[in-house]
């Protein structure tokens, strides 16, 4: 199956374009956009964006595999992140770990069987003095409990 | 006390605002005068770098060379992914504009007509507030070509962001160049450094977010009230991010040289049940960190810190009170690091998979006193011979923290080899007779 950017996240591709003097240096912005209509990059996502831009699909391709951001494969509609690095370990953030994982069902990196929710473990996120706490998609949540990370997953269903 | 980059007036990012106080009067002051003048107020002002190395502000931008055809680039790093920081963000959110005024006369300096603002992918919310702020500027004319009339020069410069996507290397400023140039995150061997051979090959300056925030008000209110505050050799102020066992984590922005007692038990209202702290980390999960009992005196700029062993870094403090397992924060940290190597340097590469593995291996209760001498001895071989600073900043808190809490890891692995005589009684047992049987 092919894959085409709509009109407007061409529209977007082609701002984030002029903002580099090369074509090369807006792949990072166009996959985003990619990946927020098709969710995940696929194969046929990396050859329209090659296309859109005119590069190679191996700078896609290399891209796409180096940052953690990229998904490759589909996601949850709710991406559950966790941190658990230093200053939210201290605070308890294997606790919340443990609990989203129990009440997901699912580990790092995998995706409920209703297509709901998908986890990672995630690297400090910027939000130490705020911990523990875990991002859904784009938004934070910080100075969490166990019971609040419940409820916030709880509103979610 | 004089806060600078976070001064705490209401609605300080509505540019309204940041006008009536006085917005934007650096950059009028900056454009009147050369650029080389402005070098020389931020070198004198002794403004060192945010971001971690700590280096000279006006010195790095004295680097750019003066007579090129190349155009020439500001990037501003505000990739904020070293464990511990969390300050960047708080600018982006509290005060957006001086950020930018910070960023049009550092362009003015070294002469660069576009700037890249790296944000890590992960601050959606940031990227966002930063972005209406930057849209807000160019329609008023603080950035773009509009400038000329508003400023009534002919300078001008832009001011794009670009979204990491995850990745901790992006951090390191020829990663970062890469990046924006839609590559992966690999480091470059240096030289050629930035100034030389940056962006698309062309001279470029690098500074943090926090570095670029005090340029204004430096140029406003002179280079001598900047230098006469907090650190002699280390002037200005910190944002400092504190974070793990206290009362009141946050960030707070003091002089540079605060006492780092008084920053942990006054500021942020000391550690949760009066508990004793048994090590700190001063500037993110990178610098060595320090022993509990030797931070009486220490204070928070470069210069205290290098003697005491340590390093200002992002001036992350990271605290730990005394029931802290320093085997598990360490295998966090070695996992961090192991995880986040690009990859391209064996000993970086290799090295942090190994460390991971030994310590997994002390706390399955498998170590013995060897094994940290090994780690040590693996750490050394890491630093100074990588390519970038990552293998130094993964090879530090393993040997620092082994060396300064041996006592501690001695006990790791020494209650290990104990453990094989209850286990082996406890097998015994099992296989002899079932386990209920014995409880009853
Ligand atoms: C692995 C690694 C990660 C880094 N991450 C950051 C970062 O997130 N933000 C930052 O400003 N500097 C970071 N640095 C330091 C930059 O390479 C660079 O020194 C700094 O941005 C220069 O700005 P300054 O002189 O204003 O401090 C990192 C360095 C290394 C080696
Ligand atoms: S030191 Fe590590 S992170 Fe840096 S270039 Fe080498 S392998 Fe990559
Ligand atoms: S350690 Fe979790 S946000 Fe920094």
């Amino acid at each position: 199956m092919t894959f085409k950017l709509t009109e407007e996240n061409l529209a977007r591709i082609e701002k984030a374009r002029k903002k580099y003097p090369t074509a090369l240096a807006a792949v990072m912005d166009t996959v985003y956009i990619a990946q927020e209509q098709n969710g995940y990059i696929s194969t046929e996502v990396m050859e329209e964006i090659a296309n859109v831009l005119g590069i190679d699909k191996v700078n896609v391709l290399s891209v796409v595999t180096f940052y953690t951001m990229y998904h490759t494969k589909p996601m949850g509609k709710y991406h559950v992140q966790v941190c658990t690095n230093v200053s939210c370990m201290l605070r308890g953030s294997y606790e919340i770990w443990d609990r989203v994982k129990e009440k997901l069902d699912i580990d790092n990196m995998q995706v409920s069987a209703d297509g709901k929710f998908s986890l990672e473990e995630v690297e400090c996120m910027g939000a130490c003095g705020y911990a523990p706490m875990i991002a859904i998609n784009e938004d934070y949540y910080e100075n969490l409990t166990k019971e609040k990370v419940e409820e916030i997953l709880e509103s979610l269903k | 006390m004089e806060r600078i980059v976070l001064p705490g007036i209401p609605n300080l990012n509505q540019l309204e605002v940041y006008l009536s106080n006085g917005g934007f009067e650096a950059a009028k002051k900056a454009f009147s005068q050369t650029p080389d003048d402005v070098i020389d107020q931020v070198k004198k002002s002794g403004l060192r770098g945010r971001g971690g190395a700590a280096f000279l502000t006006g010195l790095k931008w004295s680097f750019m060379p003066k007579t090129t055809n190349l155009p020439k680039y500001l990037c501003i790093n505000g990739d904020e992914s070293e464990p511990g920081s969390f300050k960047d963000r708080q600018v982006f959110e509290d005060n957006p504009f001086q950020l930018i005024e910070g960023v049009i006369i550092t362009c003015y300096a070294i002469g660069a007509k576009v700037a890249y603002l790296y944000i890590r992918g992960e601050y959606h919310k940031w990227i966002k507030l930063m972005q209406n702020a930057i849209d807000t500027a160019y329609e008023l004319g603080y950035l773009g070509e509009k400038m000329k009339s508003k400023f009534g020069t002919d300078f001008s410069s832009d001011l794009y962001i670009h979204k990491g996507a995850g990745a901790y290397i992006c951090g390191e400023e020829s990663s970062l160049m890469n990046s924006i140039e839609g590559h992966r995150g690999y480091p470059r061997v240096k030289p050629p450094f930035p100034a030389q051979k940056g962006l698309w090959g062309c001279p470029t300056t690098i500074n943090n977010v926090e570095t670029i925030a005090n340029v204004a008000p430096i140029i406003s209110k002179g280079w001598e009230w900047f230098s006469k505050m907090g650190a002699a050799k280390h002037p200005g102020t910190l944002l400092y991010g504190i974070s793990g066992h206290v009362n009141k984590p946050g960030v707070y922005e003091y002089p540079t040289g605060m006492l780092l007692t008084e920053l942990i038990y006054d500021v942020a209202g000391g550690v949760p049940g009066n508990k004793k702290i048994k090590c700190v980390i001063p500037g993110g999960s990178s610098m060595p960190p320090l022993r509990g009992d030797k931070l009486e005196g220490v204070r928070m700029d470069a210069e205290s810190l290098k003697e005491v062993g340590s390093a200002v870094g992002t001036a992350g403090i990271m605290v730990m009170d005394e029931d802290t397992n320093l085997l598990k924060v360490l295998i966090r940290i070695a996992h961090f690091y192991h995880h986040e190597s690009c990859g391209q340097c064996t000993p970086c590469r290799e090295g942090t998979g190994w460390m991971e593995k030994t310590l997994h291996r002390i706390l399955e209760g498998h170590g013995t006193s060897k094994d940290l001498d090994l780690l040590i001895s693996v750490a050394n071989n890491i630093e100074g011979n990588t390519i970038c600073a990552l293998g130094d900043a993964a090879a530090w808190p393993v040997k620092f923290m082994i060396e300064r809490f041996r006592d501690e890891f001695e006990n790791y692995v020494k209650k290990d080899v104990t453990i094989p005589v209850p286990n082996k009684v406890h097998s015994m047992r099992q296989t002899a007779v079932p386990l209920a049987d014995i409880q009853k």
